[in-house]
C-alpha cells in the first residue's frame, strides 16, 4: 500500500526472525488504554484523485501568474529563471540529509560554500552561514548573537521602527524569556539620531534596515555616520537588507555594519504564500567563533584533495547541548540553494539590472501616482522598490476596487502598523512588473477616487 | 589556485546566463552616492550552471539513489506526488499578504492540516508556524513559561531534559533564557523516576519528553511522568521527531503530554533539501491554545470563509508569515492520501522493520545492541564495538559503510550510548535492502578483525576519500572569493 514494499511474505519472514505471531506485540509496552485510538481522519484518496483536489484548491487562490501585483512588505514578486527549480528538482539534493557524511554529501556542500561566498560578495561581508528561517528570524539571531558577543553584560538592544513590523514582533517573542530591554521603536518618528541618543553602556547592538520596511534609503554616508557612532558606544550595528538592492547599492560591509541579516527569498524563490524562504545571514569574521547556524569550510580528503564539510560545529547544539550558541538544526538548505542557482545564472550583470528595472519602475510608477490628485507619495529619501503613498480613502476600499475592476493585487495597508501616517499604502515594483500595469494601477487609482465610486466603495463596506 | 569545478573558477567576464528586458518606462538617474563600486559575482553561461550543479547533484548520496537509514531523522521516500503539489502556480505564485478572499484554497489546506495534525497526535489546537523541529520546541518551551507565568507561578526557571534527548532540547531551552537540569535513563532507557522526583519542585516550568525516545524505546512509564511532572504543577513537552512510530499506536496528548510539535519533514515525508526547509507545527491542549504563536486559521462558520485569528494570550509571533507553507502542502498530501488506517500501517512496518535490524543484529553478535532486552519502536540503537577489532571505532564502520553504497546511520548519538550507531530503516525499504544492509554490517565486521587498517582509511568509493575535519575547524575557509579574499 502506497509506499510500502513490504509483501505478505516478507512480513511473515520478518516476524518469524523477530520471534513474534503479530505486529501488535511489537506494542505491548504501549499503555492499552491509549493503544490503538481511532482517528477520525479524511478517507484515504488515491493519487488520481488528490491530484485533482489540489488543483481545485490552487485554483481557489488568486496567483500572481493571472493576477497583477504591488505587493511586497517583505516577501517579492521576483523573477525566477527555470534553471533554479531544475536544480532543486534534483533528487540528489532534496532528498538528502544535513550532509553529516561529507563525503557523500560534497554536492550539498560545495553548494552551500559557494552560497557562502557569493551572499558575502553581495553583502562586502567576511563570514555568511547557511542559513537561518527567514528575515525574521535571523534579525532575532542577531541580536542574540550580538547579547552573547557582550558577554550578556550589555542587555539593551535598540530597533529602528522602520525595521519590518513582523521582524520586530520575532525579536520581542525570542527574547521573552532573556529579560533584554528592547527599545527604540516606540514611535514611528525616531530617527538614527534618536536611536544614537538611546544608545549607552547597556546597548549590545542597534538593529536597523536599509532599504527599510518604508522603501527608505539610507545613503551610505548616513550608515557610516550611524555605525560609527554605534561602535564609539561600544555596541553592534545589525542591519536588514534586501539582496537585491544590492545588485546595484553600496552594501552593508562597507559601511562597517558587524552582522548583516535579509531575507532572501527574492533571490530566486517562490513566494509560496510566505514560505519556504531563507534568512540570510553575514558577519564579520572575529564573530566567527560565537556565531548561529551552520557554517560549511573548506578542508582536504586523505589523499590532499580540496573538499567541503560542516565545521565550527563546537558552536552547535549537537555537541554542545545546553551551551550551544543557537539551537539551530534544520535550516533553509534548499532555499540557499535555490539563491545561489539564481546568482549563478544571474551573476554580475543580470542582478544589477533585475536591481536597475526594479529601480526605474518603482520610480516611474512613484511619480505618476504623486501627480494623481488626493494621493501623495511620502517618501523624501530615495527609495528602493517599495514606496508609500497617503491615500484619500482608506486602502482596504481603495484596495478592493483595484482588485474588482482591474484584477490588481494593490499595495501593503500600513494603518495597522503605523497608525500615525494615516491612509498610507507601501507599494512594491520590481522588474516583473510591466508598463501597462503600472499605468493600470494608476488609472485604478485615479477612478477610485472618483465621487460616485466612492460611493459605490462606502455603500459596499 | 584554480579549481575547475569552483564557481568562480568558472567565470570569464561579460558572460551573463539570463537576459531581462530594457526598462520599458522611462528611467530615473540613479544617484552615485548610492552605487556599490564592485558587485564580485560570477559571470557563467546558463550552460556552464546547468552542468555545474548537475555535477554537484552526483556528489551527493539520497533517499532517492539508496537506503538512508540515519537514525532520529526519519529518511522515507519523499512522495513525488508532493513535490508537484507545493509547485502549482496556486501556491507558489500567491503573496502571504493578499486578502484573505483571494486564497481561500490555501488557507483551507492550512487549516485541514491543522486538524488533521491535531487529531494525529491528541491536541486540540495547532499552530503551523515554526520552521522546523527545534524552532517548534522553542516555541514549546515559550508556550509552558507563558502558561506558568499565566498561573502565577513566576518563580519557575528550570526544564527537565533527559541525558537521552536531542540536543536541541536543552539548546532550546538555555536559548529562551531559562536552565536545563538534566534527568538520567534508568537501566531500562526510560526516564529515571526516582531522578525525576527528585528534581521536580517549584522552579520547574516542565519536562521535555521525546517518546519513543532515542533509543527507539517506548517510555514503558509515560503515563507516570505525565502524572508526576503535573502534580508538581509543570507542564510536559513532547518531542515529536519520533512519531513515525506510533502513529495510530498512541497519541501523545492521550498520555498526558501538553505540549509537542511535529517534524513534517520526516514523519509526512516531506524531503529535508540537503538540510531544510523543515516544517514543526505546535499543538497544545485546550489549556495552552491561547498561549500559540499566531496568527493560526480558523473557520467562520456564519460566513463559511476562513479567517486569520491571534490567540489571545500568543507569546506573539516566532516567525513572519504563517510557517513553510509548500511543506505544508506535501505534508497534507501526504496524509489525505493514507488517511488512518494508512498511517497505522505506516507506523506497524516502521517498527516491524526496525525491530527486524534489531533482532538480526542481535543473531550477528557482532555489534552489542545494549537494550536489546526490549522490543524497539522506528530505531535501533547499536554499538560499533566489534570484538576482536583493535582500533576499529563506529566512525570507521560508518565509513566503510560508504564503500558499501549505503548511507550510515546516525553515530555518537545517543551520548548516552558509548559508540552508538542509530539506526532507523522507515517503513519505505524492501526486505532486498534492508538485508542487503544487514550483509554489509556483517561482512564489515569480517573485515574489522582481520584488517583493520582497511577499516581506518574507508571511504575508497566515495567523491572524496576521508575528510579532515579537524584541520577545517583549526584554519578555517569559510568563503573563497576569485580575488583571493578568504575568511580564515
Amino acid at each position: 500500500m502506497r509506499y510500502i514494499p513490504l509483501t505478505d511474505e516478507d512480513r511473515q519472514a520478518m516476524m518469524a526472525t523477530i520471534g513474534i505471531e503479530d505486529i501488535d506485540e511489537l506494542f505491548a509496552d504501549v499503555p492499552a488504554e491509549f493503544r490503538y485510538p481511532d482517528l477520525a481522519l479524511p478517507a484515504p484518496m488515491t493519487e488520481m484523485e488528490i491530484m485533482r483536489e489540489l488543483d481545485m484548491r490552487a485554483a481557489e487562490n488568486a496567483n500572481l501568474r493571472e493576477f497583477a501585483s504591488f505587493l511586497g512588505a517583505g516577501a517579492y514578486n521576483h523573477f525566477v529563471p527555470a534553471i533554479v527549480d531544475t536544480v532543486l528538482s534534483r533528487g540528489e539534493f532534496y532528498t538528502a540529509y544535513t550532509p553529516y557524511q561529507p563525503e557523500i554529501s560534497q554536492g550539498t556542500l560545495q553548494a552551500a560554500f559557494e552560497y557562502q561566498s557569493m551572499v558575502a560578495a553581495l553583502t562586502g561581508m567576511e563570514v555568511v552561514n547557511a542559513s537561518h528561517y527567514d528575515g525574521s528570524t535571523a534579525v532575532a539571531e542577531a541580536a542574540i548573537m550580538a547579547v552573547n558577543i557582550q558577554r550578556h553584560k550589555r542587555r539593551t538592544i535598540i530597533i529602528s521602527p522602520t525595521l519590518h513590523p513582523q521582524y520586530r514582533a520575532v525579536l520581542r517573542t525570542y527574547t521573552q524569556g532573556m529579560a533584554l530591554n528592547i527599545i527604540g521603536d516606540e514611535t514611528a518618528d525616531n530617527d538614527f539620531h534618536t536611536l544614537i541618543e538611546m544608545c549607552d553602556k547597556d546597548t549590545a547592538a542597534v538593529i536597523v534596515q536599509n532599504p527599510d520596511f518604508l522603501g527608505q534609503l539610507h545613503t551610505p554616508q548616513e550608515m557610516q555616520d550611524l555605525a560609527d557612532a554605534v561602535h564609539a558606544r561600544g555596541a553592534l550595528l545589525v542591519v536588514s537588507t534586501d539582496p537585491i538592492a544590492l545588485g546595484l547599492l553600496k552594501p552593508p560591509g562597507e559601511y562597517d555594519a558587524d552582522i548583516v541579516t535579509a531575507e532572501g527569498q527574492g533571490l530566486g524563490n517562490s513566494l509560496s504564500f510566505g514560505g519556504p524562504y531563507l534568512g540570510i545571514f553575514a558577519f564579520r569574521k572575529k564573530y566567527m567563533r560565537k556565531s548561529s547556524g551552520r557554517l560549511v569550510g573548506e578542508t582536504i580528503d586523505a589523499d590532499g584533495k580540496r573538499g567541503y564539510v560542516l565545521t565550527l560545529s563546537t558552536r552547535e547544539q549537537h555537541i554542545r547541548r545546553e551551551k550551544a550558541t543557537s539551537n539551530i538544526c534544520s535550516n533553509q538548505a534548499l532555499n540557499a540553494l535555490a539563491a545561489a542557482a539564481y546568482l549563478a545564472a544571474m551573476g554580475k550583470q543580470g542582478l544589477r539590472k533585475v536591481a536597475e528595472l526594479t529601480w526605474h519602475k518603482s520610480h516611474y510608477a512613484a511619480r505618476q501616482i504623486d501627480q494623481l490628485e488626493g494621493y501623495e507619495v511620502m517618501e523624501e529619501l530615495p527609495f528602493f522598490k517599495e514606496f508609500v503613498v497617503r491615500c484619500p480613502r482608506p486602502v482596504a476600499e481603495i484596495n478592493r476596487y483595484l482588485l474588482e475592476e482591474y484584477g490588481i493585487i494593490g499595495g501593503y495597508d500600513l494603518s495597522q502598523d503605523y497608525p500615525s501616517l494615516g491612509n498610507a499604502m507601501l507599494l512594491c515594483v520590481t522588474e516583473m512588473n510591466a508598463r501597462e500595469e503600472i499605468d493600470d494601477l494608476v488609472t485604478a487609482l485615479d477612478e477610485a477616487n472618483a465621487p460616485h465610486i466612492r460611493l459605490n466603495l462606502e455603500a459596499s463596506l | 589556485m584554480k579549481f575547475d569545478d569552483y564557481i568562480y573558477d568558472l567565470s570569464s567576464p561579460g558572460r551573463t546566463g539570463i537576459d531581462l528586458p530594457d526598462p520599458d518606462v522611462p528611467e530615473t538617474p540613479i544617484p552615485a552616492e548610492l552605487l556599490r563600486d564592485e558587485l564580485p559575482l560570477p559571470e557563467l553561461s546558463l550552460v556552464q550552471v546547468a552542468r555545474h550543479y548537475l555535477r554537484l547533484s552526483q556528489k551527493n548520496y539520497a533517499v532517492d539513489k539508496g537506503f538512508y537509514p540515519l537514525g532520529s531523522c526519519t529518511m522515507k521516500y519523499n512522495p513525488k506526488v508532493n513535490e508537484w503539489a507545493a509547485r502549482l502556480p496556486g501556491f507558489t505564485a500567491v503573496h502571504p499578504l493578499q486578502d484573505p478572499e483571494t486564497v481561500q484554497g490555501a488557507m483551507g489546506l492550512m487549516y485541514e492540516l491543522q486538524e488533521m495534525i491535531g487529531e494525529i497526535a491528541g491536541f486540540d489546537a495547532v499552530s503551523l508556524q515554526p520552521a522546523a523541529g527545534a524552532h517548534g520546541e522553542f516555541t514549546g518551551v515559550l508556550i509552558m513559561r507563558a502558561a506558568q507565568l499565566a498561573r502565577g507561578e513566576t518563580q519557575r526557571h528550570k526544564i527537565l531534559v533527559p541525558d537521552s534527548a536531542h540536543g536541541t532540547n536543552p539548546a532550546s531551552t538555555s536559548m529562551a533564557g531559562f536552565t536545563a537540569v538534566q534527568i538520567p535513563s534508568d537501566k531500562d532507557g526510560n526516564v529515571n523516576i526516582q531522578a525525576l522526583k527528585a528534581a521536580l519542585d517549584d522552579e520547574v516550568i516542565g519536562i521535555m519528553v521525546t517518546n519513543p525516545n532515542t533509543l527507539g524505546l517506548f517510555e514503558s512509564q509515560i503515563a507516570e511522568v505525565c502524572d508526576l511532572v503535573h502534580e508538581a504543577g509543570g507542564l510536559v513537552y513532547g518531542d515529536g521527531a519520533n512519531l513515525n512510530a506510533i502513529m495510530g499506536i498512541a497519541r501523545p496528548g492521550d498520555l498526558g503530554i501538553d505540549v509537542m510539535h511535529f517534524n513534517l519533514h520526516k514523519t509526512f515525508s516531506t524531503p529535508h533539501g540537503g538540510g531544510g526547509p523543515g516544517s514543526g507545527p505546535v499543538g497544545v491542549t485546550a489549556e495552552l491554545a491561547s498561549f500559540l504563536p499566531g496568527p493560526i486559521v480558523a473557520l467562520n462558520e456564519e460566513e463559511g470563509l476562513y479567517e486569520w485569528r491571534h490567540p489571545e494570550k500568543s507569546i506573539g509571533r516566532i516567525k513572519s508569515f504563517y510557517g513553510n507553507f509548500g511543506v505544508m502542502v506535501k505534508a497534507y498530501v501526504y496524509i489525505k492520501m493514507h488517511g488512518a488506517q494508512g498511517l497505522r500501517e505506516v507506523s506497524e512496518i516502521a517498527v516491524l522493520n526496525a525491530n527486524y535490524i534489531q533482532a538480526r543484529i542481535l543473531q550477528m553478535g557482532d555489534y552489542p545492541v545494549p537494550y536489546g532486552h526490549r522490543r524497539c519502536k522506528h530505531e535501533t540503537v547499536a554499538q560499533g564495538k566489534i570484538p576482536n577489532a583493535d582500533g576499529v571505532r563506529t566512525l570507521d564502520i560508518a565509513k566503510r559503510l560508504i564503500d558499501y553504497d549505503f548511507h550510515p546511520p546516525t553515530i555518537y548519538f545517543p551520548l548516552i550510548v558509548h559508540e552508538a550507531l542509530m539506526i532507523e530503516p522507515t517503513e519505505t525499504e524492501d526486505k532486498e535492502t534492508i538485508d542487503a544492509f544487514l550483509d554489509a554490517l556483517d561482512k564489515i565486521a569480517e573485515e574489522a578483525r582481520k584488517d583493520p587498517d582497511l577499516l581506518h582509511g574507508a571511504p575508497y568509493n566515495a567523491p572524496t576519500r576521508r575528510l579532515d575535519e579537524v584541520r577545517a575547524a583549526r584554519q578555517p575557509v569559510l568563503i573563497r572569493l576569485p580575488d583571493a579574499k578568504v575568511a580564515t
